[in-house]
């Protein structure tokens, strides 16, 4: 421990953190604005100066180490004169719209100038020039960036992706893709994270609401809605709760309410997901006992992130992915058909809108993969934070909305399909099923939690030997499984390179694109700290462990979507609808491109 | 014609890009491992190519395994980087305080007509790349501009032909 003074005041902290930090600790506020508590340090903005005795400048709190015997101030006439300067010299280059900004009220610049005590802005320089660059997922406004450097940091150590970066230099200086190329044509995986941490307007996702707004005014479209397991536990946090509410009941009314004619669940194609994901593994498995041609490990492929990233930095790992489209598009897809054939409606006059954690969602609706009969499986894809926004938009007093449930026969689900909106959550929700279908009897853990794989931790890796199987698997008797977990691109970066290398010991992965799953996805409110993201992940097991039906054979719904139209996993119909495959891109789209 | 015939008639001795990329590669496989090598990397490929273009951004990128945008990052921040062919010979007129009041900007003028180009191009027969620069060290004498090495002091503006013509 060290000891110093703050404003008067003897404190001891930990060697080895900042003065900012020795502050906070202590219950001293230092105005900050482009620090990012335990992500992102580098010093641009200097709202943080402070005064330390026997230094001649002010020293930016958020960089310089506490020191032993240090006195430090941080509320001096000078420090608030300066960080008043410091913030106009930022107005001074910055558009300044906020009524009509997409940030307004929950803007960190905005805010600052309100903590600050700004009431003049006194310097008019020069206006950086901003390009606007709108991509599938991700629109940048450049014209709003204050160089905090914070999705620099989210794009190049966190995701390790490394799409943006500073161009230039000096007043010239922008944040961006190599020189300038749009978005949409280098190797960003559209997860989003940027958009997360940003703490103005110039990292966002690119707008559907408008076009969701005329699919519902639309007298001819039978607008159909799903939401995705981990908006429950979030949207609340846009809505006036503290973030761990569980919101589903009020969700649903809200989407009625909103003009939605049909109100499904992502929850229901999640736990189809594990049936046809559950049986391909199996399948895959048991060829390659057998002698036959198998890729293993399988990958999972609900995060379409994810896949974007393989896609460019592993395109010739393609096999390894799961052959299931993500739980929102099988929704789409049978809505289009199964639903439509059974309120007899055109599936071309059908609009399907998926709510979303996830930004890349956006971009995955696109892909020509993701159609069927030249019909796209969804129309339109809402972030949770935009759905927020029309919840507001449209006047509904959400606090006070009656609980009410999802609309049949996409809208039932198991607590096993609650888990998939977060890191471990798809692995545990297909063991459940899979040890169940293999051997007959219930997972062997606690509340059925897979202990090993819950968790925020990078990879996560679990194992377990198969002992006494049914007749039909016999194959697999004695054999142990091996299966590990990540999220976030870098961990997947990881566990792609042991399979390059030919060393990866795994069956099964779980890969999830954004950090902690899609509790933490890049639709999601902000901010995502990490007490947040664990707020929403305790609420996620809650809602599971809260439901009668805990493992997604149990859905009585998808028993019946077989008998009546898909009649077997993997089978003629599911291949059509709901399996897909990839396309090879390579980093440099040098795949595409030809 | 056998497309041997085709690479080399006109430009004899001149090395083709492909032999270019070729030397780039072995550089690159000799600093790949050096922590910082990235800015030496550059250097050695403008050297042998000239300019560094999109593409061998993208070769080097690849080669080296560092993302695209932090290579043409620091290519953008580095003023003696180029990502536009150059020319033979780089003119640069100083604009520092002491030039620009005594005249720089009557000997950009002149020179963009003389050249046929503005600032940060290159001539059209690749002879010069045209340039300004910031206080060159000659203050005294101004105004002042360089081309490639030599500096030439208190430049008289009719003059200004008479020296492009040495190059
Ligand atoms: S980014 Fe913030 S400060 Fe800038 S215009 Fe938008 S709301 Fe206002
Ligand atoms: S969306 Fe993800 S990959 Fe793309 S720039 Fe943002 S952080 Fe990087
Ligand atoms: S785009 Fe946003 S996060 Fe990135 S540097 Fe600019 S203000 Fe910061
Ligand atoms: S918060 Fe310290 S420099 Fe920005
Ligand atoms: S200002 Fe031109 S040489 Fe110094």
């Amino acid at each position: 421990m060290i000891n110093l003074t703050i404003n008067g005041k003897s404190v001891s902290v930990p060697e080895g953190v900042t003065i900012l930090e020795a502050a906070k600790q202590n219950n001293i506020y230092i105005p900050n604005l482009c620090y990012l508590e335990g992500v992102h340090k580098f010093g641009s903005c200097r709202l943080c100066v402070v005064e330390v005795e026997g230094a001649r400048t002010l020293q930016a709190s958020c960089m310089v180490p506490a020191r032993e015997g240090m006195v430090v101030r941080t509320n001096t006439e000078k420090t608030r004169k300066a960080r008043k300067a410091l913030y106009e010299l930022i107005l001074s280059d910055h558009p300044k719209d906020c009524l009509s900004c997409e940030r307004n009220r929950s803007c960190e610049l905005q805010e600052m100038g309100d903590i600050l005590g700004v009431t003049e802005a006194r310097y008019n320089g020069e206006k950086s020039k901003g390009r606007i660059d709108i991509s599938p997922s991700i629109t940048r406004d450049m014209s709003k960036c204050i160089l905090c450097r914070r999705c620099i940091t989210v794009c190049n150590q966190i995701q390790n992706v490394g799409v943006l970066n500073a161009q230039n230099r000096g007043f010239e200086t922008v944040i961006g893709t190599a020189m300038d190329l749009p978005l949409n044509t280098v190797n960003c995986a559209y997860c989003g994270q940027c958009t997360i941490v940003c703490p103005v307007g110039a990292l966002k996702e690119t707008d559907a609401i408008q076009d969701v707004w005329n699919a519902i005014n639309d007298k001819n479209k039978r607008v159909v809605v799903q939401v995705a397991p981990a908006i429950r536990v979030a949207i609340g946090e846009d809505l006036g709760y503290e973030p761990g509410n569980i919101v589903t009941g009020k969700l649903a009314t809200a989407l009625r309410e909103l003009g939605f004619d049909d109100v499904f669940d992502t929850n229901f194609t999640a736990d189809l997901t594990i049936i046809e994901e559950g049986t391909e593994f199996l399948t895959r498995v048991k060829n390659a006992l057998t002698g036959g041609q198998a890729t293993l490990p399988m990958i999972t492929s609900c995060s379409p992130g994810w896949i974007k990233y393989v896609e460019h930095s592993f395109p010739e790992k393609l096999d390894h992915l799961s052959t299931c489209k993500s739980p929102h598009t099988m929704l789409g897809a049978l809505a289009k058909s199964y639903y439509a054939e059974k309120i007899k409606i055109d599936p071309k006059d059908m609009y399907v809108v998926s709510v979303m954690p996830c930004t890349a969602k956006k971009y995955e609706v696109s892909r020509p993969e993701m159609q069927n009969n030249g019909v796209p499986n969804v129309d339109a894809v809402l972030t949770t934070r935009e759905l927020a926004k029309m919840i507001k938009e449209a006047g509904i007093d959400f606090r006070n909305l009656d609980d009410a449930q999802f609309d049949n026969p996409l809208g039932l689900s198991s607590g096993a399909a609650d888990i998939f909106g977060v890191t471990g959550g798809v692995m545990e929700a297909a063991l459940r099923t899979v040890y169940e279908l293999v051997t007959g009897r219930q997972l062997p853990f606690d509340k059925l939690h897979v202990t090993p794989i819950v968790g925020l931790q990078q990879i996560k890796e679990a194992e377990f030997t198969i002992e006494n199987p049914l007749e039909a698997y016999k194959f697999l008797d004695g054999v142990t499984v091996k299966v590990a977990v990540t999220s976030g691109l870098s961990g997947a970066k990881v566990l792609l390179e042991q399979i390059a290398k030919g060393e990866s010991p795994y069956h099964f992965i779980e890969v999830m694109g954004c950090p902690g799953g899609c509790i933490s996805g890049g639709g999601q409110p902000r901010p995502t700290t990490p007490e947040i993201r664990q707020k929403r992940l305790e609420a996620i097991y809650r809602e599971d462990e809260g439901k009668e039906l805990r493992k997604s054979h149990e859905n009585k719904y998808v028993t019946k979507l077989y008998e009546e139209f898909l009649k077997e996993p993997n089978g003629h119909k599911s291949h059509e609808l709901l399996h897909t495959h990839y396309t090879k891109r390579g980093k440099f789209n040098e795949y595409i491109i030809k | 014609m056998s497309s041997e015939a085709l690479s080399c008639q006109c430009c004899c001795d001149e090395e083709s890009d492909q032999q270019k990329y070729q030397r780039i590669a072995e550089i690159i496989e000799k600093y790949k491992n050096r922590e910082g090598s990235l800015i030496q990397v550059l250097h050695l490929s403008q050297s042998i190519y000239g300019y560094l273009p999109l593409e061998l951004q993208i070769f080097i990128a690849d080669h080296m395994d560092k993302p695209l945008s932090e290579v043409s990052g620091v290519i953008t921040f580095y003023s003696f980087f180029s990502t536009q062919p150059r020319g033979k010979h780089t003119i640069r007129v100083c604009m520092g305080t002491a030039c620009y009041v005594r005249g720089g900007k009557k000997l950009i003028d002149r020179l963009e007509g003389i050249l046929g180009v503005s600032v940060g191009s290159t001539t059209e027969d690749k002879k010069f790349t045209f340039e300004i620069a910031r206080c060159i060290g000659a203050c005294g004498l101004a105004p002042a501009m360089m081309i490639d090495d030599v500096v030439f002091k208190q430049v008289n503006p009719d003059k200004l032909e008479s020296i492009l013509a040495k190059y």
